[in-house]
């Protein structure tokens, strides 16, 4: 039910809709709910709503931190097995 | 889909469960609830519990607005949906919940009802639009995730001067229910449910931010970290809660920085306040009536409260005895522990909600640990 999800404002159309693509299906969704977008913003998108801006910033810190991470901890693949025999 | 998929890569999940295993301490388990049934499909999926240390113990939490519905609202939609001038609109979530004497809007449709299911509320306006001789109805439920839509098409609808449109408002709030768990007598007294910590919601915090949490983890001495829905962030939440656990700190922490800030969305924020109100209490599949937990329409729209346009009537009703669902919810139970889970009850022949919700705890398992549970038995 709380599912949402990233997606790029592709256009602006009239008052409350602008349109976005998520894999390759192009539709419209409601911005009502948060201030204004540009295009090329990400946006969180529920239930046909945009919900909150998605931080592009913060996301790229997050990503970078998971880099840092596996390059300290260098683990083959294997590891993401442990518990088979 | 950069923001997708970049958080699902496997190299760096095998590098946080390196991680993990580092930092517990072997000498402690951690018991840790993760509220949100997206959370509890994103564990199962990605198999995240596999790569755990095994003193890491996930309880599934309440968070799944279709698992809490009580019946008896579910059973009044279905009446309202039978009478003959209304249209029902509902998420398709709803659609094969089952309500008492295993009925459902489904099985009511079949019947002849005109129930609807849309993927945004703004379509139930337009549903209200297009057939002014039908008294419209949306079926709203939702934690606060979902609340701000249905806000705004009240608003949207009274603009279009819509006399033919209400909502019937089943939205629920989170902190309320986390609280609740934090007093049961399960955790309280019993000791049969132990929470160290929570995984705390990423898109219901969107909107209402990370400060509502901060009583709680204070008050109760439990840290939360807000972890969003994809397998890296729910592994670095949990290694966020374990470094806290280990040095007693019961802080809100905020993983999802990308769509999560301490305010959250102001805007979808003052649309709520002003549509909606607390109900004094309001009840809960498996929690019972927990006060002040749902929201229904202020009396300067009650135009479009279509629990005040219709008699609505809420009969109490006996649950199937063998089902598990409100201990489940509740953390007590793991579907596992239910006798019918797999065998009378399944996806497609659904007995509790749990089974039915795409969110729901039995329907994880079902979906993603049907192998082992067979095994097991």
């Amino acid at each position: 039910m709380c599912l949402a999800v990233p997606v790029r404002v592709a256009a602006l159309l009239d008052g409350q809709w602008v349109e976005i693509e998520v894999g390759g299906i192009v539709t419209r969704i409601s911005i009502a709910l948060i201030d204004e977008v540009r295009v090329g913003d990400y946006v969180i998108v529920h239930a046909g709503f945009a919900i909150a801006r998605l931080d592009v910033e913060e996301a790229e810190k997050t990503l970078a931190l998971f880099d840092q991470i596996a390059a300290h901890l260098r683990e083959p693949l294997d590891a993401l097995h442990p518990r088979l025999p | 889909m950069r923001y997708i998929r970049a958080f699902r890569d496997g190299a760096a999940a095998a590098a946080l469960a390196k991680l993990l295993k580092a930092e517990v301490d072997p000498e402690r388990e951690y018991h840790l609830m993760e509220f949100c049934g997206g959370h509890t499909h994103a564990i199962f999926r990605y198999g995240v519990e596999d790569l755990l240390p095994g003193n890491i113990r996930l309880v599934h939490g309440p968070g799944c607005p279709v698992c809490v519905l009580a019946v008896p609202r579910l059973d009044a939609a279905i009446e309202l949906a039978r009478q003959p001038e209304v249209t029902l609109v509902s998420y398709g979530d709803m659609l094969r919940v089952p309500a008492s004497r295993r009925r459902s809007l489904l099985k009511a449709r079949a019947q002849g009802a005109d129930v609807r299911m849309v993927y945004s509320a703004l379509e139930a306006v337009d549903i209200a639009v297009a057939h002014p001789e039908r008294q419209v109805v949306f079926f709203a439920i939702g934690f606060e995730t979902t609340t701000p839509a249905s806000a705004h098409v009240i608003l949207e609808a009274q603009r279009l001067g819509l006399r033919n449109f209400s909502i019937y408002c089943n939205h629920v709030v989170t902190p309320a229910a986390i609280q609740s768990i934090l007093d049961s007598p399960e955790v309280r007294e019993w000791g049969q449910v132990r929470v160290d910590g929570f995984i705390g919601p990423s898109h219901v915090s969107a909107v209402i931010g990370s400060r509502p949490y901060e009583y709680f983890a204070q008050e109760y001495q439990r840290p939360v970290v807000i972890a969003g829905f994809e397998p890296l962030d729910v592994m670095q939440s949990i290694c966020m809660l374990v470094r806290q656990l280990n040095t007693g700190g019961a802080r809100v922490e905020n993983q999802f920085t990308r769509g999560v800030t301490r305010d959250g969305n102001r805007k979808a924020q003052r649309l709520v306040a002003e549509v909606f109100e607390l109900r004094p209490s309001f009840e809960w599949r498996g929690l019972g009536e927990l006060p002040y937990s749902g929201l229904r329409i202020k009396a300067a729209y009650l135009d479009f409260d279509a629990e005040r346009r219709f008699s609505m009537t809420a009969q109490p009703v006996t649950e199937n005895a063998a089902c598990q669902c409100p201990a489940i919810i509740r953390g007590v139970k793991k579907p596992t522990d239910c006798a019918i889970f797999g065998t009378a009850c399944t996806p497609r022949t659904p007995i509790g909600s749990c089974m039915v919700s795409a969110e729901g705890a039995c329907a994880a398992y079902y979906k993603y640990r049907r192998g082992a549970v067979q095994a097991a038995r």
